[in-house]
């Protein structure tokens, strides 16, 4: 589907989604993301490169992942009849897996031989390790020392997948200083690394390139949803960090005017402080991690850093392709607080049996909202796009029980 | 290009005189404003022929640890773009000749505004930008009206800009040349000096603008090796000294980070140090 009036259609050759996006790196860096989106462009139009993805997520990752009607909870809500695309039943618990195997594939194609990743919560930094681990190469994992920390179920599962940990502790020991730091790592050793970026983010082709590894959600959902119930969705809801699972969601809706899409950013402890990570209701544009995007940011453009009960959402920036999605409003972006996604994960986890991450927990908590507002044959679908198993202890703690 | 700047003029001053020139970086503000200004002014009176000014950003991506630190304290210290611009503009009362360029990422002057920013800046004396992060794929962003208002723009080749890549980033650049001497971030590795050299000389075949060479160069001894070159091979036309000078900052703070009495002169101790690497 290439129409000329279609919004599946970016970036433009330059990597911009309107005037997002682009390739804002150092130079050293240039020639390297040059030869990526060139080595990327060749192995999508190579059926042996699609092949050996397409065997590997369905083999491996266990695709397609389950859409699931989640009869219990919409009762509960009294409207809009809910599915969730069960991505959280993909190997290593997330959507980050679907990414991680495109590029791992990419990096052989490329004759790399040592990957690198930053990590906020763990979730991508494991998906990382563990196809490291599966195609035998060794992976160098950043992550920001407060993290390390926070997340020490997830670091001792990398370790275990041979990955080896940086606890990144320049600037606040954060996503964005792991992500720095992989980006000086990357700079310093050009000839034999690939960079492994997690998210729909960084300079041109990264955005696009995450966002067609992640597509295959969306992708299933269409013909899930046939099959369910011969038609498509009306509405699709997903939660924003950087953005990969929203947009793999999305992206094969976004010329079907009639299916409304909600992504929703994590408030923290509110919108009218400077404690939450939602960049697009909360941020303005400017120019990080090699891309223009909507940022958090001070007076003097400095970044400034977000803050979300989920470290997965934590992140001060934006898939650019988001940013333009927002500045056109083909997509709401909405936004859900830590206190909301706390219910919401308690909710989920007795009314359905599945104990989400508190990534999809700020999703659900717009379910909540919004799902009692519509009819009973509304169709909505929200993705689960990751378990809950690894934020079991920082709820502990929020609810103030001792384990 | 047709500007002539006071870039242009020191480095024909310069030739004339049969010596390479100093280039030094510090960052604004670092490690509060009065001292930064200090160390600013007495810079040419030390020996630097040119003068780098850190603006600094809390996501210094291509800098090692000395000069994130640097960028840290300076924000601390509530250092911003107007209060650099500012330290220009009173650098300029007092020496209209020592060429000043400004260093630093795109996101503090996006927000600023490009076209205001450049137009602020060349009002202050700025003489040249080095934006590290906007390549030439993205002129029309900064390079281009920083041109227009009259300001050079020094772009950064580096080991992996190739012979077939090199005239994009030659297109628009005009002042001097930037080489980063590895591939890498500031002030970790040491340059390969023959293999500097050679990448110098392969670039001097393909423009005549002056070329400095930077990044991990922290002794006199690196200085005079870079500009002197050997038998068989010319030197570069300048060498840019910023972790270093920098560190030294961190060095001479005590515990509570104030900077000791002896910090200034210590400091310039070093740019001295680091001059008589040009001048013998």
């Amino acid at each position: 589907m290439t129409t000329a009036n279609s919004l599946m259609n970016g970036p433009d050759d330059r990597g911009h989604f309107g005037k997002y996006g682009g390739r804002f790196v150092a130079e050293t860096l240039m020639p390297l993301i040059l030869e990526l989106e060139q080595a990327y462009d060749e192995a999508n139009q190579d059926p042996e490169f699609q092949k050996e993805l397409n065997y590997l997520l369905t083999h491996y990752a266990g695709r397609p992942s389950a859409l699931y009607h989640a009869e219990r909870l919409s009762e509960h809500l009294g409207g809009a009849k809910i599915y969730f695309k069960r991505d959280e039943l993909n190997h290593t618990g997330s959507h980050k897996i679907n990414n991680c195997l495109g590029q791992i594939l990419l990096a052989k194609r490329m004759g790399k031989t040592r990957i690198i990743a930053e990590t906020g919560a763990g979730q991508h930094g494991v998906a990382v390790a563990t196809v490291a681990a599966r195609f035998n190469l060794p992976c160098t994992v950043f992550m920001g020392a407060t993290d390390v920390e926070r997340q020490s179920p997830n670091v001792f599962r990398m370790k275990l997948l041979g990955a080896e940990i940086r606890p990144v502790t320049s600037g606040r020991g954060t996503l964005k200083d792991a992500m720095n730091e992989a980006l000086r790592d990357w700079v310093t050793n050009v000839d034999d690394t690939f960079y492994i970026i997690g998210t729909a983010a960084g300079p041109h082709p990264y955005p696009a390139m995450v966002r067609d590894f992640q597509s295959v959600i969306g992708r299933e959902v269409r013909e899930q949803m046939m099959e369910a119930e011969g038609r498509l969705p009306d509405s699709l809801v997903a939660c924003i960090g950087g953005g990969s699972n929203a947009i793999g969601l999305f992206h094969p809706f976004l010329d079907d005017r009639d299916v409304d899409i909600y992504g929703v950013e994590a408030a923290g402890r509110g919108l009218e402080g400077n404690e939450h990570a939602a960049s697009l209701n909360g941020g303005e544009p400017g120019v990080l991690h090699g891309n223009r995007t909507y940022l958090l940011q001070d007076d003097d453009g400095q970044i400034l850093e977000g803050h979300s009960i989920s470290a997965g959402l934590d992140y001060p920036g934006i898939g650019p392709e988001h940013a333009w999605l927002k500045d056109i409003g083909r997509v709401n972006y909405v936004s859900a607080t830590d206190v909301e996604a706390l219910d919401a994960f308690k909710m989920c986890s007795k009314l359905e049996g599945i104990i989400p991450a508190l990534e999809p927990s700020h999703a659900l908590a717009y379910v909540k909202q919004l799902a009692p507002t519509l009819p009973k044959d509304h169709l909505l679908v929200m993705n689960l796009c990751g378990r809950g198993d690894k934020d079991v202890f920082s709820v502990a703690e929020h609810l103030g029980v001792e384990m | 290009m047709t500007i002539t700047s006071r870039i242009d003029r020191r480095f024909s001053d310069l030739k004339a005189e049969g010596r390479g020139a100093l280039v030094t970086f510090i960052t604004a503000g670092d490690p509060n404003l009065d001292i930064s200004f200090e160390i600013l002014k007495s810079l040419p009176k030390n020996g630097a022929d040119v003068i780098e000014l850190g603006m600094p950003f809390s996501d210094p991506m291509a800098d090692g640890p000395a000069i994130q630190l640097a960028s840290e304290r300076a924000l601390a210290g509530g250092q911003t773009m107007a209060k650099t611009l500012d330290m220009v503009r009173r650098f300029r009362e007092d020496d209209d000749d020592t060429p000043l360029v400004l260093m630093g990422y795109y996101n503090p002057i996006y927000h600023y505004g490009p076209e205001q920013f450049v137009k602020d800046a060349k009002t202050a004396g700025v003489d040249g930008l080095i934006v590290v992060d906007v390549p030439p794929e993205a002129d029309e962003e900064l390079c281009l009206p920083a041109i227009q208002a009259g300001l050079n723009f020094i772009r950064l080749a580096t080991p992996t800009t190739d012979d077939e890549r090199l005239p994009k980033v030659l297109e628009n650049t005009s002042g001097f040349l930037y080489y980063v001497s590895v591939t890498g971030i500031t002030g970790v590795n040491a340059p390969d000096i023959a293999d500097v050299l050679q990448n110098v000389a392969r670039i001097k075949t393909k423009t005549s603008l002056p070329v400095a060479v930077g990044f991990g160069v922290k002794s006199a001894e690196q200085v005079r090796a870079i500009v002197s070159g050997t038998d068989e091979i010319a030197g570069a036309d300048a060498v840019v000294v910023g972790s270093a000078i920098v560190r030294t900052i961190e060095e001479n703070l005590d515990e509570q980070g104030q900077p000791k009495s002896e910090l200034v002169e210590t400091v310039n101790k070093l740019i001295s140090e680091l001059a008589s690497g040009i001048r013998t």
